[in-house]
């Protein structure tokens, strides 16, 4: 298991070194200009070449990329025309907006992502897993036939949709709820948890849905296997059946798909946050694509990166774990 | 009192856009207590289904069952959910076939075995039902019990498993034991071991026995009455002895005609003294394949696999080499090596004196023609969206020196040879038959007009009457185009009514080779002692 | 009790073999058509087709065009929502206006239908050639092709879409057409699942024996690509283009919400949404047409792909038959 995990670690590795030459391959030697957008609109052309020695923009894109990589492993220390900036390890650069570094700019946006991401993590694996369970159990009747339908509606509603609409429901006509604002944990965990709810269930309900039609489709097919007809014909009842015989298999492809869709759990969490104005880390790409921020850009391509090939490890591992018939090489 | 009776059985599945699939009907049978019966007959004969509707399990699968199904006492066609429960594995247990997939392999075998157990003796507990689990897991001779009870069932080899579902079965006292080939996965030596198992177990608890199986040979050795189906009737039934020494039914003669014996020597040929082919001539022939030391390893490092480990084997011309070998013992990977789908990792490998074993994709092309090969699986040896005569016609396309009229005469020629219609040309695999499909797989093995093909286990796929027709067509096709044939498969029989000479191969080694008289009459190594001792006979 | 037992279902049947090519299509057709949930979905789809290309035409008939501002229409004093009942319907109107610009709001959801449509049509189209392209090179190839067409699959996999898409969208070039850019970026951003599915796919064919048996013909490695494998990909590929499809206009529609997808005045259903979630107070009919046509559209495309798939899944009918006949003997 260990030399297992350091080896997928030591590859993760190699993962992100390949992604930070594409990173910056593509965005630095894309066209556009990010000196002139930096400076603003009123520059002349002199202005322009200062901002551009500046931020370093000047020199070639190799030591450009050099001074990336040695920021993230030692630091770095950065000109800001009126004196030199140093940015501790892990360093990803400093902001072109406005000089702060890229490594706070993200750990100060991240509490608001992860409380959004865990809230809603917890609820779809919930309702997921249960409605999915539930369909199964009552399969051939009304039930199943709904829970199919809202599942199915479910997938083809972005979080936008379903975040407009749980707003309108709650905070315009019931008024229920406050329209949320983000209110760190560490202040007031009960209005945390309040302001929360709102973009937890948004996020949730478009996840949970995929989730019940995998566990679902997951659970029927084990359940076609040949070893569940064993039990049935020792007369070991239906609900053993699923729970202790069909349950754990079914339940390995739903850990493989929490990692597999880390990334597009990331990318709707974005659409949340900036749904609901949340300042998380989506909020920050957004605008820095916006203003073409290019270390904030690259920053959060690759922590996003990081964070997606860490979560497929841990789900492999989880997976060995569920299911002893794969071996961890 | 009769242990299992059965009157009026009529079992039938819907099908989609057709009338309802009738695949057991007016079946009536009876069994008395300890009595084994063996239900016998080919694929379609619904053997499995009727034995399936002794436990009721077709129930809630959307099948019809008609007529009634008594297990000692049991109304199992009218039974509730929870005296049908009871039923299953209390009074008849059932045995699968395949034994890896018919555990759980999430959790370690004593539990499962514990589980079932605890659904009939509701008041045992835990460790109780644990103990039991051991128990019976060393009384079907799993080594080490107390400690194997914690393993999965991956961890156990093949028999091992069987033998764990066995102990399951038993685990409850049933008095009945519905086994559905319980063999056919297995290899012949394991299946010996198993057979016995379940013979000392009858003759110890008394239990019962209904014995699926498609193998006469199986049914012979191990039960006393025979139920021969055939279409999900009833073809002819009485004491085993009886119907296999004077069966009353033609059918019952065809199949028990078809069953290769391998205590019987190869028929000599009608025309065999005439033909320069007939065996005693072709060991003089000129060698066309003439392999030494032939390796094949799988994956690097620690993990390799030696598949084929130093073979070293000579062909002829007009000769069959048979190989026989069980599971794992490289036979058909050193098939695919002689017709180089696989590139040998050691040894040389010529082709009338040329070396091919390192030649590649390219250069092998001049030879692909000459070198051909029929495989197991008819289903997925042809390409079910091609039409068979484009299937045939492919390695004469390939060719590309023939005009598009003549290659459609020569699959049309091909077919017929092969016994098909000549218009097939346009159909699609699906609308033939197992054995059918074989045939085609045979004409497009042909239709380059090769020297050599290596069938592959080609029969094992087929029941026994279609097995029998395609060896003689085999047969009559190496005659009569003086090809060189190298035969591999598991069953020892087969083998024998084709060969000339045999090969017998085990974890990748040759063991022993000679002429097959010789090798089936007087086997000087033990291995092949053993393997032939197991091979259950019917006469 | 269940339905799900398996017992040896259709003995009889045991002999057909896997699904068959030439009745194939019909049979998918046939039970497609026994859905009645696909036609509905499939009638709605080929309404919004119609309506998208006919969206000229369509204003024309109204008279309005989807960029022009009626600063007329829309009270400045309450901050820009449109004067009259309903988001302002009338007979010029048919669905009233944008609050803020007053624009034509029935030709602005047509127009989107277009941008929607054709960049959720593109963007699939992008990622089958590449993701069948990858896959099959990776499975044809050897073993260094093989892991490097692998890992790189693998990494595109675990790309996050919207991140990479959106941070790409910062440096392209400005006088790209955005529907363009929007097509090429998640078109060449998510082909990973589809070359996993093709390589998968490719391989387990490529066991089979009839593939064995054409390498015997002296087959060279493209004919047998063309011949034995792109046929027996052909379902899987198109099953999962279904399904890809629905999921490539909410990224479309995504990015427009987020600002960095199709910029104004080209209207788009995420773009409308996303300015109207300032507005849903104020004028919810502003929300509620886009949000519907987006859900509609999506969910027919769902639905439709759905059946799609359930209609070609070969374990619906081929799992027992193939599973029993492989096996040594073959019992009833």
């Amino acid at each position: 298991m260990i030399p297992y995990v350091a080896r997928r670690l030591l590859g993760v590795v190699a993962v992100l070194l390949v992604l930070s030459v594409v990173v910056y391959a593509t965005f630095y030697l894309a066209p556009g200009d990010p000196a002139r957008l930096a400076c603003g609109p009123k520059c002349d052309p002199e202005q322009v070449r200062q901002v551009r020695a500046q931020l370093g923009l000047d020199e070639p894109v190799y030591v450009q990329y050099w001074h990336f990589l040695t920021g993230v492993v030692t630091g770095h220390d950065y000109s800001t025309g009126t004196g030199v900036r140093h940015c501790d390890a892990p360093c990803l650069g400093l902001s072109f907006q406005n000089d702060q570094s890229v490594t706070g700019l993200i750990a100060q946006r991240l509490p608001a992502t992860a409380s959004l991401a865990a809230g809603a993590m917890v609820l779809w694996l919930v309702i997921g897993i249960g409605s999915g369970l539930l369909s199964v159990l009552r399969r051939g009747g009304a039930t199943e036939r709904v829970l199919t339908w809202i599942t199915l509606a479910g997938t083809a509603t972005p979080v936008f949709i379903s975040g407009i609409g749980l707003l309108m429901l709650f905070c315009a006509y019931l008024e229920w709820l406050p329209f949320p604002t983000y209110v760190p944990l560490t202040d007031d965990p009960e209005q945390w948890a309040w302001n929360l709810l709102l973009p937890c269930l948004a996020l949730a309900l478009l996840e949970s849905a995929k989730y019940a039609r995998l566990t679902r489709s997951s659970l029927l097919e084990t359940l076609a296997e040949d070893h569940v007809r064993t039990f049935r014909a020792y007369g070991v009842g239906e609900r053993a059946i699923v729970g202790r015989h069909a349950l754990r298999g079914a339940l390995a492809p739903v850990i493989a798909l929490t990692a597999a869709d880390f990334g597009s759990m990331f990318g709707n969490a974005m659409l949340t946050e900036t749904m609901f104005g949340l300042p998380g880390v989506g909020q920050l790409l957004v605008h820095a694509t916006q203003t073409i921020d290019l270390p904030v850009v690259v920053g959060l391509v690759m922590v996003t990166g990081a964070a997606v090939a860490i979560a497929n490890i841990v789900a492999d591992v989880l997976y060995a774990v569920a299911d002893r018939r794969v071996a961890l090489r | 009192m009769t242990l299992v009776s059965v009157e009026g059985l009529s079992v039938s599945f819907p099908s989609a856009g057709g009338p309802p699939v009738r695949a057991v009907e007016d079946l009536s049978f009876a069994l008395a207590p300890g009595g084994a019966l063996g239900i016998v007959g080919e694929s379609g004969s619904g053997k499995s289904t009727a034995a399936y509707a002794l436990l009721g399990l077709h129930r809630g699968t959307g099948a019809r069952v008609a007529g009634t199904v008594r297990v000692a006492g049991h109304d199992v066609t009218a039974a509730d959910e929870a005296e049908l429960r009871t039923v299953r594995g209390g009074v008849a247990a059932m045995v699968f076939q395949d034994p890896l997939s018919s555990l759980d392999p999430y959790q370690a075998v004593g539990d499962q075995i514990a589980e079932v157990y605890r659904v009939h003796h509701r008041g045992a507990s835990r460790r109780a039902a644990r103990e039991r689990a051991v128990e019976v897991l060393d009384r079907v001779g799993i080594p080490d019990a107390a400690r194997r009870a914690r393993s999965r069932p991956h961890e156990f080899s093949g028999g091992q498993r069987q033998r764990a579902l066995i102990a399951m079965a038993v685990a409850c006292e049933p008095r009945l034991l519905v086994a559905d080939e319980p063999t056919t996965a297995l290899d012949v030596t394991v299946q010996a071991q198993i057979l016995g198992l379940l013979r000392e177990l009858r003759e110890e608890t008394g239990m019962g026995l209904v014995l699926v199986t498609h193998d006469l040979g199986v049914a012979a050795g191990n039960v006393d009455e025979l139920l021969v189906m055939r279409g999900g009737r009833a073809v002819e039934s009485g004491p085993v002895r009886e119907v296999l020494r004077a069966p009353r039914e033609p059918y019952t003669r065809d199949l028990l005609a078809a069953v290769p014996r391998v205590e019987v020597r190869r028929e000599p040929s009608p025309s065999s003294s005439s033909l320069p082919s007939s065996p005693s001539v072709s060991a003089e022939g000129p060698a066309l394949i003439e392999a030494t030391g032939l390796r094949q390893e799988f994956g690097r490092g620690r993990r390799s696999v030696t598949a084929v480990d130093g073979v070293s084997l000579t062909l002829r011309a007009g000769e069959t080499v048979g190989v026989v070998g069980e599971s794992g013992s490289g036979k058909t990977t050193l098939g695919r090596m002689l017709v180089r789908l696989l590139r040998p990792s050691g040894g040389e490998l010529r082709y009338r004196g040329r070396e091919i074993g390192t030649l590649g994709e390219r250069e092998l092309r001049s030879f692909r023609s000459e070198l051909q090969m029929v495989f197991q699986d008819p289903v997925s040896s042809l390409n079910p969206r091609r039409s068979v005569g484009e299937s045939i016609a492919d390695p004469l396309r390939a060719a590309g020196r023939t005009s598009e009229k003549e290659i459609v005469a020569r699959v049309r020629d091909l077919l017929e040879r092969v016994g098909l219609d000549p218009d097939a040309y346009h159909r699609y695999p699906h609308e033939f038959s197992g054995g059918q499909r074989q045939r085609v797989g045979i004409a497009r093995a042909l239709a380059p007009s090769p020297k050599v093909v290596v069938c592959d286990e080609p029969v094992s796929a087929l029941d026994v009457t279609t097995q029998a027709q395609v060896v003689a067509l085999l047969g009559e096709l190496q005659r009569e185009l003086g090809l060189a044939l190298v035969f591999i498969a598991h069953d020892l029989a087969v083998v024998r009514q084709v060969s000339d000479r045999v090969v017998v191969m085990r974890g990748g080694r040759v063991l022993e080779h000679g002429p097959a008289d010789a090798v089936y009459e007087r086997p000087e190594h033990p291995y092949t002692r053993g393997l032939l001792e197991a091979v259950p006979r019917v006469g | 009790m269940t339905s799900l037992l398996t017992a040896p279902a259709r003995p009889a049947g045991a002999e057909a073999g896997a699904a068959a090519p030439a009745s194939a299509a019909r049979r998918v057709l046939r039970r497609l058509r026994a859905r009645k949930a696909a036609l509905a979905a499939a009638a709605v789809l080929a309404l919004l087709v119609l309506l998208a290309l006919a969206a000229p035409l369509l204003a024309a008939l109204e008279g309005q065009d989807p960029t022009t501002y009626h600063d007329g229409l829309v009270d400045s004093a309450r901050g820009g929502v449109p004067v009259g009942p309903f988001g302002g319907i009338d007979a010029e109107h048919w669905l009233g206006v944008e609050p803020g610009t007053g624009r034509d709001l029935f030709v602005r959801l047509l127009y989107g239908a277009r941008v929607s449509l054709a960049v959720a049509a593109g963007a699939t189209l992008v990622q089958v050639v590449v993701g069948v392209a990858v896959g099959l090179a990776a499975a044809l190839g050897n073993r260094l092709a093989d892991s490097v067409l692998s890992h790189l699959t693998d990494v595109m996999v675990a790309l996050p879409l919207l991140v990479f898409a959106i941070a790409v969208t910062a440096v392209a070039p400005a006088d790209l057409p955005r529907p363009l850019l929007l097509v090429v970026v998640i078109g060449l951003i998510a082909w990973g699942a589809m070359a996993r599915l093709v390589r998968a796919q490719a391989l387990s064919l490529l066991k089979l024996d009839y593939v064995s048996a054409a390498r015997l013909t002296g087959a060279s490695t493209w004919r047998i690509a063309r011949r034995e494998l792109l046929p027996g990909l052909a379902a899987p590929v198109i099953t999962y283009a279904a399904v890809m499809l629905p999921q490539n206009m909410l990224n479309e529609a995504s990015m427009s919400f987020l600002g960095v997808g199709i910029k104004p005045p080209t209207p788009s259903w995420g773009q409308m949404l996303s300015s109207a979630t300032t507005w849903f107070r104020a004028d919810p009919l502003y929300v509620v047409l886009p949000a519907l046509m987006l859900f509609v559209t999506t969910f027919a495309f769902t639905v439709l792909g759905d059946t799609v798939r359930a209609a070609l899944d070969p374990r619906e009918e081929s799992r027992l038959r193939v599973g029993r006949e492989r096996r040594k003997g073959g019992s009833s």
